[in-house]
């Protein structure tokens, strides 16, 4: 077997094993986005009362709460991006960090000093290599987050925000997370989470304006809201948290279907390459023998006369 | 029939229990509260504790509930909580191991969790 012939098999043998190995990695991201929304539709019931709750109190009554009011002078914002733990999906962590990167320079346009809290390790060496300050990160769960972990998450941006801005403590909490549109479709995209804007979260809870019933608070309404707020914050984290776990497997299955396409194609114009290479070795080689058996008729003939 | 009430019981990440009852009682951080149909729109605190649901059938479900929030509105009962057990759902062994090792550890929230437990795995029997 000739040199060239030799190295296209070998190359053909290596880009086969890549594939098989994506091919694995597109199913098990495919089983996986499926889990993550069936824990994305689980969960949603817990949110949506959650969010009638909210609205209930927050418009049945005339409480005041820090976590409902906006700050005249907003100074300093938190803001939390949420990545993945892995690569290999994509865009999928350039598209939320380029997200929070634009809410963070917009915020600083109008003024506010910026915190960054970040969930998932992609997020976090992107943002030590550049050596930018982060306030707080978590690392670990981001393939399946559980409640607890949104809890986890949560406690230190809730403490942020009940503290005065002047002891450290934070105006507006940001979140920056993914989308899970579709299959094929998953968004980056930043929301505020506090203060809260009350009328939307009514139009969230009541699409085609019903009107809420009048609540009797047990045992005020300003413990509930207290309560309240808290357990909020947590569920829509929670619910961030999952969606962009099942967009981040989306965006693998979807990165890892491309790359198993490629090596197919690879492989071919591969197998290609090696057919040619096999035949240009046996044309060369008929070329020889033709060659040298004329060369051998040519000197008989000399000899003969 | 008896009037009824629809139960909607939430975890964080579940649905675990739904359906129709003529009585729930849950605690409130302000003590505990029956509530039957047509009771007026409550919003409420839970405690950490035992809920009953008596059913329409005549059956009692209860269930473990720690900490969350019970909201009633057009005889529609919402029971959320972060974490929700049914009793037969409940390992009543792991909870007593659970018990002692709060005990020994002196961990109080932990020793309120497996105490919450025990008691709605047991009420039910």
């Amino acid at each position: 077997m000739g040199a060239q012939l030799r190295v296209y098999k070998r190359r053909i043998r290596s880009v086969t094993a890549t594939k098989k190995i994506t091919k694995a990695m597109e199913m098990i991201a495919a089983s996986r986005v499926v889990k993550a929304q069936r824990k994305v539709a689980a969960s949603a019931p817990y949110a949506t009362e959650l969010t009638r709750a909210v609205t209930a109190v927050g418009t049945g009554s005339n409480t005041k709460h820090p976590l409902t009011t906006e700050a005249q002078n907003p100074a300093r914002a938190a803001v939390l991006l949420l990545t993945s733990d892995r690569g290999l999906a994509g865009a999928f962590n350039s598209n939320s960090i380029k997200a929070a990167e634009q809410l963070t320079a917009r915020l600083e346009r109008d003024g506010k000093q910026v915190d960054t809290y970040i969930v998932g390790r992609r997020g976090v060496a992107h943002y030590n290599f550049r050596e930018r300050k982060v306030a707080e990160s978590w690392t670990g769960f981001t393939d399946e987050p559980s409640y607890a972990d949104a809890k986890r998450v949560a406690a230190p941006l809730i403490e942020a925000i009940e503290k005065e801005t002047a002891d450290g403590g934070v105006d507006e909490l940001h979140i920056v997370y993914t989308e899970f549109v579709s299959m094929m479709t998953q968004t980056a995209l930043d929301a505020r989470l506090l203060p809260l804007r009350l009328d939307e979260v009514a139009a969230e809870a009541a699409p085609k304006g019903e009107i809420l019933p009048l609540y009797d608070f047990e045992p005020s309404a300003e413990d509930v809201l207290d309560a309240l707020l808290p357990r909020y914050v947590e569920s829509r984290i929670y619910n961030a948290l999952l969606q962009s776990a099942a967009s981040k497997h989306a965006a693998t299955r979807r990165a890892m279907k491309s790359a198993t396409d490629n090596a197919g194609e690879l492989i071919n114009t591969l197998s290609r390459l090696a057919n040619a290479a096999r035949q240009a070795e046996i044309t060369q080689e008929i070329s020889e023998i033709v060659g040298g058996a004329s060369a051998l008729a040519d000197a008989t003939a000399g000899s003969d006369r | 029939m008896a009037a009824e009430l629809h139960v909607e019981l939430v975890a964080a990440d579940r649905q675990v229990w739904s359906g129709e009852a003529t009585l729930v009682v849950a605690r409130t951080t302000s003590g505990d509260i029956g509530v039957m149909p047509g009771h007026q729109p409550l919003l409420g605190v839970l405690e950490s504790g035992p809920v009953t649901i008596r059913t329409s059938d005549g059956g009692t479900v209860v269930a473990a509930v720690h900490g969350g929030f019970v909201s009633f509105a057009d005889n529609k009962l919402s029971l959320l909580a972060e974490v929700a057990e049914l009793s037969d759902e409940i390992d009543v062994q792991r909870a007593e191991q659970e018990l002692e090792r709060a005990k020994a550890e002196d961990d109080d929230e932990a020793k309120r969790r497996a105490d919450v437990r025990l008691r709605a795995a047991t009420a039910a029997r």
